[in-house]
């Protein structure tokens, strides 16, 4: 058995999970408590690749990123660099699709706790720097990490946006929903049927974890007197 | 001295008021949406009036048109209604937050005597206690001023009067302007030097 499409998902996915915390949080946070012109536009655009079939995200990303589009000939033109058909194009495709998952997971974490918290903290003359990192983040974790084991999973099973932007080249941009369509298209079932099991023993590991740890959780900030 | 005159309209009326805080308690005392936390708000620099100035001491904090002195920097304590204590934090840390003369917060803790919570966590705690962290933990910034939003009106009759004695106390030791705002008019006679009565965002006589 070839074990690339296991580690080829997992590089994959574990990129653009580090890349989603980052922009995911500081969107989250930026847009959860200002109010301004315009930000249900900008918060319906960030949520759009949730409801938009992956396809339509890949053909989009195809626009962008193909050696004639209007990121990817720049990219072409000055690094010598192609995204399309390559792994990267593959973490592109997954980041965007996860993003959402992120950013309204970590939304609702920003919103979900006292803003006078916040506030004491600044009073006592601490900057805006240490109150993040040592209030607002350490209160939103939970929600935070909620996020991060969702995007993470929708990620690792991102299929029709990866297909259009990375394609499927065997050990290059062959990740485990790749592989299991493929494998089917061949007729070998045995191989498909071993990476829908595995699929599946990490969605659902993932899941299980979270909502155990999420309950446990509760139960620590509740029960704890 | 604490000194303001300040206009900010809110949605269904205007604030406009002016009034100085020499080293006394000053009671802002009114009907609950009269505006009363917005104007500790502007104080502590949480928000901005429309026009007007604050000053603490002579340093100029707010002044129309110039950019306000941030938050962070103002040195005002601030006592929130629910206390807003960190609630990942030990008391301990809660209180050495923002702290600047170890020495000091040893005796504020000692005199206010909670030794044996300094481990805890606040959801561990009782309200009475909570209030006390959180006295301590706004005087440990050693503050120039102090603002007290209904400080004791989620506690019971007992710990009210407890925690009110005890502010009494550290005021009479540490001597800076007080604005406290309650809807308790006996609460306000009991602790303020001098009551402003707020009605709509203005002074009454």
């Amino acid at each position: 058995m070839n074990y690339t499409p296991l580690l080829l998902s997992l590089k994959i996915a574990g990129i653009a999970t580090c890349i989603v915390l980052v922009f995911g949080t500081l969107f989250a946070r930026l847009l959860a408590r200002n109010q301004f012109p315009g930000k249900r536009i900008i918060e319906s655009i960030l949520m759009l690749p949730l409801v938009l079939p992956p396809t339509v995200v890949g053909f989009g990303l195809l626009y962008l990123f193909g050696n004639n589009g209007p990121i990817g000939s720049i990219l072409m033109q000055a690094f010598d660099f192609q995204i399309v058909f390559t792994w990267i194009g593959a973490v592109i495709a997954a980041t965007v699709v996860a993003f959402p998952l992120m950013y309204q997971s970590a939304s609702a974490a920003f919103q979900n706790y006292d803003r006078n918290i916040e506030n004491a903290a600044l009073t006592m003359g601490a900057s805006k720097f240490r109150v993040f990192w040592t209030i607002s983040f350490p209160l939103a974790w939970p929600g935070l990490l909620a996020g991060l084991v969702l995007t993470f999973a929708r990620a690792l099973g991102e299929f029709g946006a990866t297909l259009m932007i990375a394609g499927y080249i065997p050990n290059k941009t062959e990740t485990i929903p790749l592989a299991i369509y493929f494998a089917v298209e061949t007729g070998n079932s045995e191989a498909a049927t071993f990476w829908v099991l595995s699929i599946i023993a990490v969605g659902f590991s993932a899941i299980l974890w979270l909502n155990w740890w999420s309950g446990r959780n509760i139960l620590k900030f509740t029960n704890d007197k | 001295m604490l000194e303001l005159a300040i206009t900010k309209k809110l949605k269904n009326f205007s604030i406009d008021t002016a009034f100085n805080v020499a080293e006394e308690i000053v009671v802002l005392f009114g009907p609950s949406g009269a505006g009363k936390t917005t104007i500790l708000n502007c104080i502590a620099g949480l928000t901005n009036p429309d026009e007007g100035r604050i000053t603490l001491n002579n340093r100029r904090l707010y002044l129309s048109k110039e950019k306000p002195i941030p938050v962070q920097k103002r040195n005002i304590g601030y006592l929130f209604q629910d206390y807003a204590l960190f609630p990942h934090m030990t008391v301990k840390k809660n209180i050495d937050y923002g702290m600047k003369d170890k020495a000091l917060v040893h005796k504020l803790i000692s005199v206010i005597g909670i030794e044996h919570i300094l481990d805890r966590y606040p959801q561990q705690i009782s309200g009475g206690e909570k209030q006390r962290v959180a006295l301590i933990r706004a005087l440990a910034t050693e503050p120039e001023a102090l603002l007290l939003d209904e400080p004791f009106s989620s506690l019971d009759d007992k710990t009210r009067e407890e925690c009110q004695r005890e502010l009494l106390r550290l005021h009479s030791i540490w001597k800076i302007p007080i604005i406290m705002v309650t809807h308790d008019y006996k609460e306000a006679e009991m602790l303020g030097n001098r009551i402003l009565l707020i009605r709509q965002g203005k002074l009454e006589k």
